[in-house]
């Protein structure tokens, strides 16, 4: 998209969006790219970006599998939480005695450090993969929890007296006033919990992966370190990154899409 | 101390051996921390009649429509519609709708969705719910944006939707708990003089709060006057205004009589309060 000579579509927002990120992006790699080449930087300290790239493509071998390996865990703990964390809150919205009781254990387990708890969990779980699933899908549950739970209470209080003016039942109420209205929230806590969970796969594979038990880019990292492959470990790093930016921008496109459709799918009905 | 003592306040005379919608005998909230949201009220409200509760803030007029819908538990006395007691509404044949303050529809819900939404609660079919709610959004002048979200439309319609979604179910009893309050005057009126023509279309009984005297003048053919500190009522007046009403009758000398009235028993009823507070 280099069509600069036409103003009105740089002008436009969207344009503008995408365009200005990626500017300053390309300023800093051309600066980092004009230090290591100024300062004769060794690739063993710093490699530049091109070398990282070139790396990227020639490793690329190993670099896939690790990518697909550490995108398995992620995606399987994710979807995980988000189930777990979505049955949690609706048992903690049924009565506010069994929020109480609960919630404190939900924040225990929020603020336990994984990788404390992540030998603990590659010692009980026998299966590897199985283990650093559980890992992660630890660390991405709290968001959905709490995102949830406040979702499915956060109802416009005059609707919910409308309702039960209208005797409808707690499924009624349930189907369609707290559902709907937990939505926003609910795509709120997935976009955080996305990035929690690839967090919570990577830490899971650096303590599972000195047992040689992954493959995934954080093993790729370790091994890398040990060897000195300095450019390998950038091009891991960048592909864990990439992963977790793909993740958001999924989750925002998916949050978008689903609360945008409200409006089609209901002319569909008429 | 120069409480009131309750009184019944009655129908007029021509309406007084029509069929009573709604009794309240005795009715009081008190919360358990002593205050005392409304005294007791007794009121009988005919069937067919446009009664209005007018007052300022803290004069319970909502506390009073609320009791009157089931959603607030009267402390002491009694509510009764069609001679039997509010949550045995059910068995009198007869229904009743509520319409907010605000027109609280469901965002994510097209127009035709919020009001079919009494209808699906009660489990009645698809498609003659669907027919109802085109007859409904008819009624309010709004069947071209049956498909349209709630947040496309301005406040006066947002607010035509939820007089239609009371409508829908066809309410014997219509109670409005201030529901043009927060519209532009112009739109108010336009509302005003809709809700008069289906009230006399659908022969609805309606109770209305409002603090806007003009309004009550321009729609009740009753109005009941509240006062604040405690919430109680005051006094009633008849408007008797043939309907249909016009917007002459809004600057005619009548108006601006019965509109008199009404200001000078709420400056009694503020001053009367003051001296008790001396």
């Amino acid at each position: 998209m280099t069509t600069q000579a036409r103003i009105p579509l740089l002008a436009q927002p969207r344009v503008q969006r995408v365009m200005y990120p990626l500017l300053v992006g390309l300023v800093l790699l051309a600066a980092w790219q004009g230090v290591v080449t100024a300062m004769e930087l060794p690739p063993y300290l710093v490699p530049s970006p091109l070398l990282m790239l070139q790396t990227l493509v020639t490793d690329w071998q190993a670099l896939g599998l690790a990518l697909w390996a550490t995108l398995k865990i992620t995606v399987l703990s994710f979807l995980l939480a988000v189930l777990i964390g979505v049955l949690i809150s609706f048992l903690f919205v049924q009565s506010k005695r069994i929020e109480t009781a609960l919630f404190p254990y939900a924040v225990l387990l929020q603020v336990t450090p994984i990788v404390a708890v992540a030998p603990l969990i590659i010692i009980w779980v026998k299966n590897p993969t199985a283990a650093m699933v559980v890992c992660a899908a630890l660390v991405a549950l709290f968001p959905i929890i709490s995102n949830t739970t406040l979702g499915l209470r956060s109802i416009d209080p005059d609707l919910q007296s409308y309702f039960k003016l209208n005797h409808a039942t707690r499924w009624q109420q349930l189907v369609r006033l707290r559902i709907p209205s937990a939505l926003p929230y609910f795509f709120g806590g997935l976009r955080i919990s996305s990035g929690l969970a690839l967090i919570g796969a990577v830490v899971a594979e650096f303590v599972a992966g000195t047992g040689g038990a992954g493959a995934g880019l954080a093993y790729q990292i370790l091994q890398s370190g040990f060897q000195l492959n300095i450019p390998r470990m950038f091009a891991a790093l960048l592909l864990i990154s990439l992963t977790g930016v793909g993740l958001f921008v999924l989750m925002a496109w998916l949050s978008k899409w689903a609360l945008g459709s409200w409006h089609a799918s209901e002319l569909s009905q008429d | 101390m120069n409480r009131l003592a309750p009184e019944v306040l009655a129908p007029p005379p021509d309406l007084a051996s029509a069929v009573p919608a709604v009794g309240i005998l005795s009715a009081e909230k008190t919360y358990p921390n002593g205050t005392q949201a409304l005294l007791p009220v007794d009121l009988s409200i005919a069937e067919g009649e446009f009664i209005t509760l007018l007052g300022p803030s803290g004069c319970g007029k909502s506390t009073l429509l609320k009791m009157v819908a089931g959603m607030l538990e009267p402390s002491n006395g009694r509510l009764l519609l069609w001679r039997k007691p509010v949550a045995q509404l059910a068995q009198t044949g007869r229904k009743m709708a509520f319409v907010f303050q605000s027109p609280t529809l469901m965002p994510w819900a097209s127009v035709q969705t919020n009001v079919r939404l009494p209808l699906d609660l009660a489990g009645v079919p698809r498609a003659e719910g669907d027919a109802r709610v085109a007859e409904a959004l008819e009624l309010v002048g709004l069947a071209k944006f049956a498909g349209a979200l709630p947040r496309a439309l301005s406040g006066g319609m947002q607010m035509r939707v939820s007089i239609a979604r009371g409508l829908v179910t066809q309410p014997d009893l219509l109670l409005m708990d201030e529901p043009f309050g927060a519209l532009d005057e112009i739109t108010r009126h336009k509302l005003d003089a809709d809700l008069l023509e289906l009230w006399r279309k659908k022969k609805l009984t309606v109770i209305f709060v409002t603090h806007s005297i003009h309004e009550a003048v321009f729609l009740s053919s009753r109005v009941i006057m509240m006062a604040a500190r405690p919430g109680r009522v005051v006094e009633q007046f008849s408007i008797d205004e043939p309907y249909p009403r016009s917007a002459d009758f809004m600057v005619s000398p009548q108006f601006s009589r019965y509109a008199k009235q009404l200001q000078d028993s709420l400056m009694r009823a503020s001053s009367a309060h003051d001296t008790v507070d001396a």
